[in-house]
């Protein structure tokens, strides 16, 4: 499974996902490095259709899919935990089911 | 700003083009439309602009809105619209020079005043966005001590949100 953590360093969110994420694929067996792939300019957000950071991608496939209509731009994602609560980083059990979903 | 100094005076408009500046014990958080910790933290904010009614609160909104238009200042405008209108003045700082002279980093980033404009609290609202049972205990233990008279316990934590947008 190719496994990429997308960020940009306006948020400080990122470390918490990539700790969050390397956790679930422990849990679930599967053994893969994480690319982590910063994104640094509006043309790059663009170019890798980067709706804000961070974005988790699995086999090249959004985690947890933006909704159509979010732009491309250095900006920090807004998640819903499974409570509905706001929050900087994906619910933990969202990366879970993707990774299931994937593998 | 260090804790102690004497904030800078401004005037900005709020959501209804009238300008509003510290005045009295003051709190002023800049915030924006679209960070995840500033909508985390939001009605948090409010509450605590409810629950303090003695208190100047001011929330001021300096991100570059040609770059994200979510902070347009017809955005706010709608914001507080859309949410039948807020405790307090939602002000925008277009020329970002507010946030230049308080050395603001992130959306939010809170700093309370002394009734002599004083810098006495400066940093996140408490220690998770994520968490309403926070209920911005940092910033009321601020203005609790404020209100007071005493010197906040914890005059400075570490900002938490998403960078300010420069121009």
């Amino acid at each position: 499974m190719k496994v990429e953590l997308l960020w940009w360093e306006g948020c400080p969110s990122y470390p918490e996902t990539l700790e969050d994420l390397r956790r679930v694929l422990r849990d679930e067996g599967v053994e893969a490095d994480v690319d982590l792939v910063e994104v640094e300019t509006d043309e790059q957000a663009r170019a890798e259709r980067f709706p804000g950071s961070p974005t988790v991608r699995l086999d090249g496939m959004d985690a947890v899919p933006p909704p159509e209509s979010e732009p491309f731009s250095l900006t920090c994602r807004v998640y819903r935990l499974r409570d509905g609560r706001i929050s900087a980083t994906p619910d933990p059990e969202d990366l879970r089911k993707a990774v299931r979903r994937t593998k | 700003m260090n804790i102690g100094d004497v904030a800078p005076t401004f005037s900005l408009p709020d959501t209804d083009g009238v300008d509003h500046g510290s005045d009295g014990v003051t709190v002023v958080v800049f915030t924006c439309n679209h960070c995840p910790y500033a909508l985390g933290w939001h009605e948090r904010l409010l509450q605590v602009a409810r629950d303090y009614p003695q208190v100047t609160f001011l929330a001021v909104n300096p991100n570059d809105a040609e770059r994200y238009p979510t902070d347009s200042y017809e955005a706010m405008k709608e914001r507080v619209a859309a949410d039948g209108g807020w405790p307090h003045p939602y002000l925008r700082d277009e020329s970002q020079e507010v946030a230049r002279a308080y050395d603001a980093k992130t959306t939010p980033d809170v700093f309370v005043l002394d009734a002599d404009f004083r810098l006495r609290y400066r940093g996140a609202p408490d220690a998770d966005h994520r968490d309403p049972q926070q209920n911005a205990r940092w910033l009321r233990e601020a203005l609790d001590a404020v209100l007071s008279g005493a010197e906040p316990e914890r005059a400075e934590t570490e900002p938490v949100g998403c960078s300010i947008k420069w121009k």
